[in-house]
């Protein structure tokens, strides 16, 4: 197994929170991970963005040109990634934020109304869930159950968020019915 | 112990901590700063000694007082602090005190950037300051690597009193993988005997790296060099991958060595024969084992993120046995396996390399 992703949105959505919870996850499981971020003068507001390879071998360059997927939390992620992932990949973005639709031939793309789901859920902070767990549905290379379980074993500092966090994986989880990738 | 997912900032942190660091003296600077933050946290935990000093100046040369107390100390900085540190890192040197310094290198010069970058290859293999010295520099390529020779950079110190460099980049200091930290060291050895810790019933002990006299600093020299001499036969460390019959041999070290990785696993699946000579000591430089493939390999390929500074010792090993060609991203620039593909396609091309059968070899450290 292999598979290489970039997460990316604005400082503050919590796209390294969800690289770094996959990244968890994927050790619990087994598996060779790497997370990469994007550091330097950055703070809220500003763009971030990390890079997450999971592999049942060693894994050699923590970075790559051409993603397998990008999960774009906002447009101009959207922008920046599009035209990157690599043929045949996968391109989830957020369609709540994103304000025009991509348009990349070639490859899978996939609106996931990740702050409309969040807000659903009850707290529009979590759409990074919601985001990572439409990619868990759509790209099954991991259990949800086994991301839940990395969440309380080792990012819960506040217990009432963790119910929170379950709640809008899930959500984002169950948008879409079948998986349509990989 | 468990696998964790760790930064490689703050597993060196962790690791110095159970390797039995005493005292750390630092300054902030990207990309190494969750070293020095990590510290800042988990040392008086300990009990033991966190400074934050006023300057990179005065954080080295607090490092040259508590080692002449005969403490396990620690410093890490980047490129441009390192730089303010040369004439501390120089009296540590010709002290002969054992100190470990963490360089987590960024682009250069100047103030360069923030971006990952080995632009400090001569500056940390080459002298560290000014005087006729080498350290002894460790470069790891992965986490759990960068654990295991912080461990290894506090031995070598206190073995020859010995200023040790771990000389890693942005990319190994922020990103995370899983690693196992090891145990905390039972038994850290007491104060050594040279040690300045209070004369009061025994003989005054000097440290020093003044000699006014010419033939006295001669002779201190000339026992330096002894000292480098004794490790450079002792401490050369390398990884090789698919060694046994490659035509051309990539030479690379930390996160180039990972990226040229990818590119020389490509290039066996399109049936080149084409290894991966990784240098783990970067001074004293495996010259032994690479001298020893020179004559077989047809060619040699240096890979770095900085304009060419390792491929010197490589030339210097292969010694015209061979052509040395080089490739390189400058800057804090990405480097990415599918460039470095290519230039070990036109590097066997230049050079005429033809391939041939490839035979698998799993990487194993050497000595």
């Amino acid at each position: 197994m292999y598979h290489d992703l970039i997460i990316s949105g604005s400082g503050g959505q919590g796209a390294l929170f969800a690289g770094q919870l996959l990244a968890y996850a994927a050790m619990d499981a087994g598996f060779q991970v790497t997370w990469m971020p994007s550091y330097g003068p950055e703070m809220r507001g500003g763009t971030a963005h990390c890079t997450v390879i999971v592999s049942d071998a060693p894994i050699g360059a923590p970075l790559v040109r051409n993603p397998q997927t990008v999960i774009a939390l906002n447009r101009p992620s959207l922008d920046k990634y599009e035209p990157l992932v690599a043929t045949g990949g996968l391109l989830i973005y957020n369609s709540s934020l994103a304000g025009r639709e991509p348009t990349r031939p070639n490859i899978t793309l996939v609106g996931v109304p990740g702050n409309d789901l969040a807000r659903e859920i009850g707290d529009e902070r979590v759409l990074n869930m919601a985001m990572l767990g439409a990619f868990l549905r759509l790209q099954p290379i991991l259990p949800l159950e086994e991301i839940c379980r990395a969440l309380e074993r080792h990012m819960a500092k506040r217990r009432e968020l963790l119910a929170l966090n379950i709640a809008a994986l899930q959500r984002g989880f169950e948008v879409y019915p079948e998986k349509i990738a990989g | 112990m468990a696998r964790e997912l760790l930064k490689g900032n703050e597993a060196i942190a962790e690791a110095a901590i159970r390797a039995g660091l005493d005292a750390y003296f630092g300054y902030p600077i990207t990309p190494q700063t969750e070293l020095l933050e990590y510290l800042a946290r988990r040392m008086p935990e300990l009990s033991r000694a966190f400074v934050q000093a006023e300057s990179e100046v005065a954080a080295i040369n607090m490092v040259y007082g508590a080692a002449c107390a005969g403490k396990r100390v620690m410093t890490s900085s980047s490129g441009p602090g390192i730089s303010l540190m040369q004439e501390g890192l120089s009296y540590i040197a010709g002290a002969e005190l054992p100190a470990v310094v963490v360089d987590v290198m960024r682009g250069g010069p100047g103030l360069g950037n923030i971006a990952a970058c080995q632009s400090d290859y001569f500056q940390m293999t080459r002298s560290a300051g000014h005087g006729d010295f080498r350290p002894l520099t460790l470069a790891p390529a992965t986490v759990q690597e960068a654990i295991d020779l912080t461990g290894l950079a506090f031995d070598l110190a206190e073995q020859y009193r010995m200023l040790v460099i771990l000389l890693i980049d942005g990319n190994l200091g922020q990103m995370m993988e899983p690693a196992e930290l090891p145990s905390f060291r039972q038994n850290v050895s007491a104060t050594p005997e040279w040690a300045v810790d209070g004369a009061e019933g025994r003989p005054q002990r000097i440290i020093t790296s003044l000699y006014l006299q010419p033939e006295a600093l001669e002779r201190h020299n000339l026992n330096l060099q002894k000292k480098l001499a004794i490790i450079a036969e002792r401490e050369q460390r390398f990884a090789g991958l698919y060694l046994e019959d490659a035509d051309l041999i990539v030479v690379a070290f930390g996160s180039a060595a990972r990226v040229a990785q990818n590119a020389v696993e490509a290039a066996r699946a399109r049936g080149m024969a084409v290894g991966l000579f990784r240098p783990i000591t970067l001074s004293p430089f495996p010259m032994h084992a690479l001298a020893h493939l020179a004559p077989r390999a047809r060619a040699f390929l240096a890979v770095e993120m900085n304009a060419g500074q390792m491929v010197e010792d490589v030339r210097l090993a292969v010694a015209g046995r061979a052509p040395v060609r080089f490739y390189g991203r400058l800057g804090g620039v990405e480097m990415l396996p599918d460039e470095v593909l290519r230039a070990i396609e036109q590097a066997m091309r230049d050079t005429r390399v033809t391939t041939n059968g490839a035979r698998i070899l799993n990487a194993e450290v050497r000595r």
